[in-house]
């Protein structure tokens, strides 16, 4: 993994990058948002103050899952009108890129996978509906319009001038998910699956007094 | 408690009454309840705003306190809300409790109690696969089905703690639930969503020790919807019972083929109308009985003809002298009447005189008729080691008692179980997959 170093163009503070396609970053001196153009950081704007959070992961959080080393270099945390939850961008060792989601302490492990050509159209996907993607059902759970309440560190897309992010959740029989990300057209698919904090081995992670970890 | 780490713990005073309120699960607080009036309170706004006042003052105390923790459900988990929960059914109400247990690490789990019966719940993800039966619905996740036991609307009708959710007393949710003994699988559907959890059965003993409680738990009352059955070994008991049946076929047909059989004895007499016993005894020519120690069958066939006959017989043996004695009678009445045609009894009669060693042996026989019908002429036969059904048939009744007695109880289990469903009249088997 390289770690390229650069300047921040607004306060000059050294950034550091733990993955080298990250897309956008944050400066975590001045939180300006930056994304990278080539070899320039560009400066896109001001991250909003992340609202104090209870959840146990942090940047840096290592982990291992299924025999792959992963590293979270970066999150997103989405707001929608019944509460909020983290979406951690992580590295694995081998490069590739995924996401831990954390929703009140109940983890998922996701990756974003080619959006398939014959999706059917938003209106077809109500709750309740069934899906079938590469022999794999799915039931449409929830239909969920968020929008990005704060980020910081490596992501890798832009994040910087989207507001609202409509998502569909699919679920199937076996505790595996889907999430559609309208935010673009053709959306985004995520697969991903349930999983218990102890099938995570994570070290490095934010520690909460008087819960030792061990 | 170790002081390192980011605190999780907060206090404040209740906008509404001024009393304080603890708060245990840092930033996952929505809704936090003041102990002391009850109100609920906005845990994500600065001034904590009242959202709820409650007027009825109905104080129920939970059975592990607020705060408490203990190792469950593979981790340490504290008590940081509680809830109780009320259906009506039949115009009855029924209340159960449901603990809300935390750790920042592993997330949120659940205790629920209904008159002593506990059970452990964690929320489910994968969507159940339903079947729509008209006498059953199940539901099935990961392999086990799940039959549907009751549908209701629950109501809130207490909270202490706090919630990562917005909580409030009378809120009601639709709720269905499907059991495989001992896991309870249940749907509690809003207007929003529809959420899955799984239940397991655990000991109220368990409980307490999970929570270091003092005293012991509260015996349980009747039978819970998911507990496992005390008869839950009895597919065990029956597939037991058919290797011992086999094993008994396998011993009766050897029987059966290695049996002697052999005939030592067979003579033909008549009795006369007043033959009465001692006064016309008789001792039959000797007989070898050879082999080992084994049974001897004594047939006693007539000629009777709307009558009978009585014997009195002794096995004796020659050269010891010892005598085994049995009393045997045969009779045989017919006729007709309005029915059609009858027969009573039968023309001859089979006795076992069990375990006779080898030797010589004699029949001293007494026989005795009517004294004012006809005479009879009769048959006795001896034959050696005849194989006796009414052994394997006695061995197979045993063998039966044991899975049968208990079957019967299981279903008694079963019957108690579902009377409280909404399926009390539908039979139930007591088979699931959830076994072994």
């Amino acid at each position: 993994m390289t770690q390229p170093t650069a300047n921040c163009p607004n306060c000059g503070a050294p950034i550091t990058f733990l993955w080298s396609s990250a897309v956008q970053t944050v400066c975590p001196f001045c939180r300006t948002v930056l994304v990278r153009h080539d070899v320039n950081l560009l400066k896109v704007g001001e991250a909003a103050d992340l609202p104090v959070d209870s959840s146990p992961i942090q940047i840096r959080t290592e982990g291992k899952y299924k025999g792959r080393n992963f590293l979270v270099v970066g999150r997103i945390l989405y707001e929608y009108e019944r509460g909020g939850w983290n979406e951690w961008h992580l590295i694995y060792s081998d490069g590739e890129s995924g996401w831990l989601s954390d929703a009140q302490a109940e983890y998922a492990m996701s990756h974003r996978v080619p959006t398939p050509g014959n999706l059917p159209a938003p209106n077809d996907l109500k709750v309740g509906n069934d899906v079938e993607w590469n022999g794999n059902h799915y039931t449409v759970a929830t239909r969920t319009v968020a929008h990005y309440r704060g980020v910081e560190g490596e992501l890798p897309f832009e994040t910087w001038d989207k507001s609202d992010v409509p998502f569909i959740d699919l679920r199937s029989r076996d505790g595996r998910f889907a999430t559609l990300d309208w935010s673009d057209t053709p959306p985004t698919l995520y697969l991903g699956e349930f999983v218990e904090w102890d099938d995570l081995n994570l070290t490095n992670v934010r520690e909460f007094e008087g819960w030792p970890l061990r | 408690m170790t002081g390192s780490g980011t605190p999780l713990a907060r206090g404040l005073n209740c906008p509404n009454c001024g009393s304080a309120v603890e708060l245990r699960a840092g930033e996952h607080a929505l809704t936090a309840v003041c102990p002391s009036c009850l109100s609920v309170l906005d845990a994500k706004d600065p001034n904590f705003r009242v959202l709820q006042t409650v007027e009825e003052k109905m104080r129920v105390k939970p059975r592990i306190p607020l705060g408490t923790r203990g190792t469950i459900m593979g981790g340490t988990y504290q008590v940081i809300g509680f809830q109780v929960r009320t259906i009506v059914v039949e115009g009855v109400s029924y209340s159960w409790h449901e603990y809300l247990l935390f750790n920042p690490y592993r997330g949120f789990r659940y205790l629920t109690e209904y008159q002593g019966h506990w059970n452990a719940v964690v929320t489910v993800h994968a969507v159940p696969t339903m079947q729509k039966q008209v006498v059953l619905s199940t539901a099935k996740l990961d392999g086990i089905t799940y039959r549907h036991f009751q549908s209701a609307s629950a109501r809130t009708t207490f909270v202490l703690g706090e919630f990562p959710w917005q909580v409030r007393t009378g809120d009601t949710v639709e709720a269905q639930d499907y059991v495989a003994p001992p896991r309870l699988l249940s749907a509690e559907t809003t207007a929003d969503e529809t959420t899955w959890s799984r239940s397991e059965y655990i000991a109220g003993d368990e409980v307490w020790k999970a929570f270091k409680l003092p005293g012991s738990a509260p015996p349980a009352v009747g039978i819970f919807a998911n507990q496992p059955s005390p008869y839950g070994g009895i597919g065990r008991l029956w597939k037991a019972f058919v290797l011992l049946f086999i094993a008994l076929a396998v011993m009766f047909l050897g029987r059966e083929v290695s049996a002697r059989r052999e005939q030592v004895f067979s003579g033909q007499f008549v009795a006369r109308p007043g033959a009465n016993g001692d006064s016309t005894a008789f001792v039959t020519a000797p007989f070898e009985l050879k082999g080992h120690t084994s049974n001897v069958e004594l047939t006693t066939a007539g000629d009777l003809n709307n009558s009978w006959i009585f014997v009195d017989y002794a096995l004796i043996n020659e050269e010891t002298g010892v005598s085994t004695e049995v009393a045997r009678e045969a009779s045989y009445y017919y006729g007709s009447d309005s029915d059609g045609n009858w027969s009573e009894g039968g023309k001859s009669d089979r006795a076992m005189i069990p375990s006779v060693p080898p030797g010589r042996y004699f029949l001293r026989v007494a026989p005795e008729v009517a004294p004012d019908g006809q005479a009879v002429t009769y048959n006795i036969r001896v034959r050696r080691d005849v194989p006796n059904a009414l052994f394997f048939g006695v061995a197979l009744l045993l063998l039966l008692l044991p899975p049968v007695m208990l079957s019967i109880r299981a279903a008694a289990f079963e019957s108690q179980r579902w009377k409280e469903s909404d399926h009390a009249f539908s039979i139930s088997s007591s088979s699931d997959d959830s076994d072994e």
